[in-house]
């Protein structure tokens, strides 16, 4: 059996998941980490995106993150998520509607406008559809 | 002995005074379940922030936050958590005792104080007790958010980045249980490593993106989620030590008024066999 390494995710709302796992595989802002036991010491910022956790038995599953921080000791795994959802309870049409209301802004240039905001909320969106795009592409649906 | 008008109206009062207490005993008791809520919910948050950073400490980094670094100590600052309203037993004087003897270790080595205030009753009780307040926020409500509290403790946090102030304490209660309420002083500025015998070697992190702009983010989050857990966490406090104080008011009110009215009935009664003795002895004499 794979070595394991105890993972914590949290935000700032409430804890999200805790228990020992095979590997976790993150969006950090430099690009994807994948974390596996007796990996060196890592902080790293999150961006917006799925946080795939693979448990002992080999069981995979999915959270959404919209940023955070991301903490690797060889014995633990901490990730502290601004806001993080179960990707199971995400409802895919209102984060479709998220990303067409954004893009709509992005291309409203008359109105006063937000530019960071706007982006974010894209950015935000499309990585939702991305978490939710993986959980079809795994349970083959 | 007071007339028997004079104790009814005394009766009536304290009873009415009773209702009062024992209404808002049960308003703090539902107000309760719900700051608890709110506080077991960032709970596991600002814990884990707390250990990633106790790590972090422990690190001998390349490069070191302005936030880890030990400076020798003339001006101190306290960020004080107290509560918005008073009627709550001795919750907010333990707090001040708690800071005060902190503040007082400090003064006698002739450091100066800075206070960061957070709630009306500190307000009002460094007005009179005298300090360099330099921040202060008020009438959070029962919901705070984090960026009500954000502003005033950037003031603490620039004045630390300046060089102003070369620690910075965070005073609030600790909820043990509904019955028991601890003061305490924790040291949030420099960061305490944390005493995990397993990183006492020498080790570093690999930082993505950078260091500079990775700690800058992750400690200013770091302060702002201890500082809304310790406001939180006063909360459900505040609204335990209140039952408890009411609750507690109200039980006196009833002594007070079972012992009144034994007093009443006595008078009562004298009233009476001096009236029938009146009577026998008028009665007599004819």
């Amino acid at each position: 059996m794979a070595m394991t390494v105890h993972c914590d995710i949290v935000s700032a709302e409430k804890e999200i998941f805790s228990g020992l796992v095979e590997m976790v595989i993150a969006a950090g802002t430099e690009g994807d980490v994948g974390v596996a036991y007796g990996h060196a010491p890592l902080l790293t910022s999150l961006q917006p995106g799925p946080i795939r956790v693979i448990k002992q038995n080999g069981e995979e599953e999915v959270y959404y993150v919209s940023g955070g921080f991301l903490e690797v000791q060889p014995y633990a795994v901490t990730v502290l998520a601004d806001t993080a959802l179960r990707a199971d309870d995400m409802d895919e049409a209102a984060a479709l509607d998220a990303k067409k209301d954004a893009e709509k802004r992005m291309q409203d240039q008359s109105t006063e406008f937000d530019y960071a905001s706007a982006a974010t909320q894209l950015a935000e969106a499309a990585a939702q559809l991305r978490t939710l795009q993986a959980i079809r592409k795994r349970t083959g649906k | 002995m007071a007339s028997g008008k004079e104790i009814r109206t005394q009766i009536t009062s304290i009873k009415s005074t009773q209702k009062i207490t024992s209404a808002m005993e049960m308003v703090a008791a539902s107000k309760m379940r719900k700051a608890q809520e709110r506080m077991l919910l960032g709970k596991p948050y600002a814990k884990r922030i707390r250990s990633v950073v106790g790590h972090i400490a422990n690190a001998a980094p390349e490069y070191k936050h302005i936030f880890m670094l030990e400076r020798e100590v003339k001006r101190v600052g306290y960020i004080l958590v107290s509560t918005d309203r008073g009627l709550c037993g001795g919750l907010n004087t333990n707090l001040f005792k708690a800071g005060i003897k902190s503040m007082k270790e400090w003064a006698d080595q002739e450091v100066e104080i800075d206070l960061c205030l957070i709630g009306a009753k500190a307000g009002a009780f460094f007005k009179s007790y005298g300090g360099n307040v330099v921040a202060s926020v008020r009438d959070l409500g029962e919901t705070p958010s984090v960026a009500d509290l954000i502003g005033s403790v950037k003031v603490m946090l620039d004045a630390y980045a300046e060089g102003k102030i070369d620690k910075i304490y965070l005073v609030g209660n600790e909820f043990v249980n509904t019955m028991t309420q601890n003061p305490h002083v924790n040291q949030l500025l420099p960061l305490l490593a944390d005493d995990n015998e397993k990183l006492k070697h020498a080790w570093d992190y690999l930082y993505e993106p950078e260091a500079r702009d990775l700690l800058e983010g992750l400690l200013t989050r770091y302060i702002e989620s201890q500082v809304y857990q310790a406001v939180v966490e006063n909360g459900s406090c505040e609204q335990a030590a209140r039952m408890l104080a009411m609750k507690s008011a109200t039980d006196n009110a009833g002594d007070m008024i079972d012992d009144l009215q034994l007093v009443y009935n006595k008078a009562r009664q004298a009233a009476i066999t001096q009236e029938l003795s009146e009577i026998v002895s008028g009665a007599s004499a004819v």
